[in-house]
């Protein structure tokens, strides 16, 4: 069972560690590549929690297609290193200090309910399998058909919202980019 | 045994991270994967509900997640695109021309 806990740190690691580069990288085309390494790290979570199923959507879908998606964005903008500027806001005192205030006031209450809480014990550990992907599936067309159903209209319409959005300019080169 | 505050732990710091992303960045292709780093975080929160719970539920929320955040993914990168077109930066700051 300590091996569980050694792989759990493991992931954990992995994931945070390459979350935070992710947000401190100045250059985008890292950034995404460190994103990879994250979900990598979350789909080993995953397949601790014994959820082998999410574990390859994870890393086909997030890690194969969104990202690449990302990727070719970055690419397609040849987008610049990112300036580091010092924003405004951030200036001011008295900013920071409300932050910081909530900042402490939501760590006190993660640190509250964490401790008070009942952990759960992990339910019948080995005597039930982990959930099948044929089961799975049988709740997602059975159950959830409605929300399934729902989902395809959303990728129809994220689909045809991304053409609109990002192709209509091809026939009015003209313009210029003075917008 | 790895127990349930641990991933909650775990995805409360990556949510974290996610969000400090989102407010401190200055550029609109790291702010939107830093949403996807936020909901990675809750769908780890999903994943270990229903593994503790005994429910299968959490991964069928996982997998409605993964395909609204392929869609966000795709309108926001349009966005993107069709915002660099007009003002040439990522820096969201750049964009307020519709300000009154």
């Amino acid at each position: 069972m300590a091996f569980n806990l050694i792989l759990f740190y493991l992931f954990a690691a992995i994931a945070v560690g390459t979350t935070l580069l992710v947000v401190v990288q100045s250059n985008p085309v890292h950034s995404v590549l460190l994103l990879i390494g994250s979900f990598i790290g979350l789909a080993g979570l995953y397949v601790l929690l014994e959820a082998p199923f999410v574990a390859v959507i994870q890393i086909i879908v997030y890690a194969g297609a969104i990202m690449v998606l990302f990727l070719f964005v970055v690419m397609l903008l040849n987008a610049p290193r990112e300036a580091i500027v010092r924003s405004s806001m951030l200036e001011s005192g008295a900013t920071r200090a409300v932050g910081a205030l909530l900042a402490l006031a939501f760590a006190a209450e993660l640190a509250w309910a964490l401790t008070r809480s009942r952990t759960l014990a992990m339910s019948h550990a080995g005597d039930t399998p982990a959930f099948s992907v044929p089961q799975i599936g049988q709740r997602i067309f059975q159950e959830y058909a409605f929300a399934f159903e729902a989902t395809s209209i959303l990728i129809l319409v994220a689909m045809v919202g991304a053409i609109t959005l990002a192709g209509r300019h091809l026939s009015k080169n003209d313009q210029g980019h003075n917008g | 045994m790895a127990d349930l505050n641990h991933y909650l732990i775990l995805s409360g710091l990556l949510f974290t991270i996610g969000t400090a992303g989102v407010l401190l960045r200055r550029n609109v292709i790291t702010v939107l994967l830093s949403i996807e780093v936020m909901l990675n975080a809750v769908n780890l929160t999903f994943i270990a509900f229903g593994r503790f719970l005994g429910s299968s539920d959490g991964q069928i929320i996982v997998f409605f997640v993964i395909t609204v955040a392929a869609a966000e993914a795709a309108v926001g990168l349009a966005l993107v695109i069709a915002l660099f077109r007009h003002v040439e930066t990522l820096n969201p700051d750049a964009f307020r021309q519709l300000r009154g």
